[in-house]
């Protein structure tokens, strides 16, 4: 059974057709692993990821990670029969790529439920996040991300994105547009706003400053392709001391003002508006849900 | 299942086992095993070999593994992979969850 409302600083793929790195997957500390049936795996191994990804969902254990499977999009033959594999394994998350529309989402949901209900699992179990990689699923954000109660998430696939667009990845401008309506989309579903992949492993320079660009925007998390990207995105998305004594102070001012009886908090002179208190809020939650996650992996 | 051609599934790379299954007429099914680990695994391997072969009905095969420090459920995979290969057959019927 999936979660809706999660930590996902961080979203690693794992090839679907390597069973060394699906033994060890859960080991670098991600906070969900997504096994790739798609874009890694060659068109003549397809039945054998599918196997392998099945097998493993059944057998090992994961720990407290979210397990997640990026099927191949249903038009190309094959992602009904990864469904039918990976929904029965019990994966908590499928990933639907290339998103277009809405209607996409709900062919994929609509297999979902058949398969839930043919093999016994309650109807509703399996999660979805819908991954969009284009113009047109990019303008359809909005109703991409209202399609279906499973939707955990909407995310940025930019190399097919900025392909379309007829344009490369560069310091990421091409990509502005995209990301904000992405995330404004997952904001009005209430769902989470996951970006895209960096590519050049060796470059984390370039790889943390894209994080932060994507944190300051906004966004839950990142999907990762090398375990080396994540201790450097979690620490992106890890609050500063400085904002978490100013989070505490304001949560501090407001269980004082209750205290009091009063409605009104007021923190070093100023008055502490509703919103600076969700901020703070969510920004210990996210501190001390982050703290908790990157704890279990250290011991 | 009949199995109508030589199928193959898995690589050499660690923690892989390349299977390959080729039909016979007789015999019931033969496993030939190659492994680093065979003195401590061997047996186990051979079973799950033999346990996911007999899952399909499979009566009569030659299956040679070579192990590359697979886990039980990379050898299931494999094997399953290799099978369907063989009997070139594509409607694999997934089973029901038991756990539900």
């Amino acid at each position: 059974m999936y979660k809706k409302d999660r930590l996902r600083r961080s979203m690693m793929f794992v090839p679907g057709n390597n069973p060394g790195m699906i033994r060890d997957a859960h080991i670098y500390g991600a906070d969900s692993i997504m096994f790739d049936l798609e874009d890694s795996v060659a068109y003549s191994e397809k039945d054998a990821a599918r196997f392998l990804v099945y097998h493993a969902l059944k057998t090992l254990h994961f720990g407290t990670k979210e397990t997640v499977v990026r099927i191949n999009d249903l038009s190309s033959g094959l992602g009904v029969e990864d469904l039918e594999a990976v929904v029965r394994a019990g994966v908590q998350v499928v990933r639907l790529p290339k998103t277009d529309c809405a209607q996409d989402v709900i062919d994929c949901e609509r297999e979902i439920a058949r398969i839930e209900r043919e093999a016994g699992i309650p109807v509703g179990s399996t999660g979805m996040m819908a991954a969009i990689e284009s113009a047109r699923g990019v303008l359809n954000a909005v109703e991409i991300a209202q399609a279906s109660d499973r939707l955990i998430g909407i995310a940025l696939g930019a190399e097919d994105y900025v392909t379309d667009l007829k344009t490369t990845r560069s310091d990421g401008i091409e990509l502005l547009f995209a990301r904000c309506m992405i995330l404004n989309a997952a904001r009005a579903a209430g769902i989470a706003a996951l970006d895209t992949v960096f590519s050049n492993v060796n470059d984390e320079e370039g790889f943390i400053a894209e994080a932060t660009l994507i944190r300051k925007l906004g966004f839950d998390g990142k999907s990762v392709i090398n375990p080396r990207q994540i201790e450097p995105l979690h620490k992106v998305f890890m609050p500063s001391e400085k904002d978490l004594n100013k989070a505490r102070s304001i949560m501090d001012a407001i269980a004082e003002a209750n205290a009091r009886g009063s409605g009104v908090a007021s923190l070093n002179g100023k008055m502490i508006d509703k919103p600076v208190v969700t901020r703070a809020r969510r920004l210990l939650e996210l501190y001390e849900a982050g703290s908790k996650a990157d704890e279990v992996e250290d011991l | 299942m009949k199995l109508i051609t030589t199928g193959s599934a898995g690589t050499m790379e660690s923690n892989d086992i390349m299977i390959t299954v080729e039909p016979t007429d007789e015999g019931g099914v033969q496993v030939e095993l190659t492994s680093n680990v065979y003195q401590q695994f061997g047996k186990q391997i051979i079973a799950v070999i033999r346990e996911t072969a007999a899952g399909y009905g499979v009566e009569n095969a030659l299956i040679t593994a070579v192990d590359k420090g697979a886990l039980d459920c990379t050898v299931r995979a494999r094997v399953s992979t290799a099978l369907m290969r063989a009997a070139d057959c594509r409607d694999y019927v997934w089973e029901v969850r038991q756990d539900v």
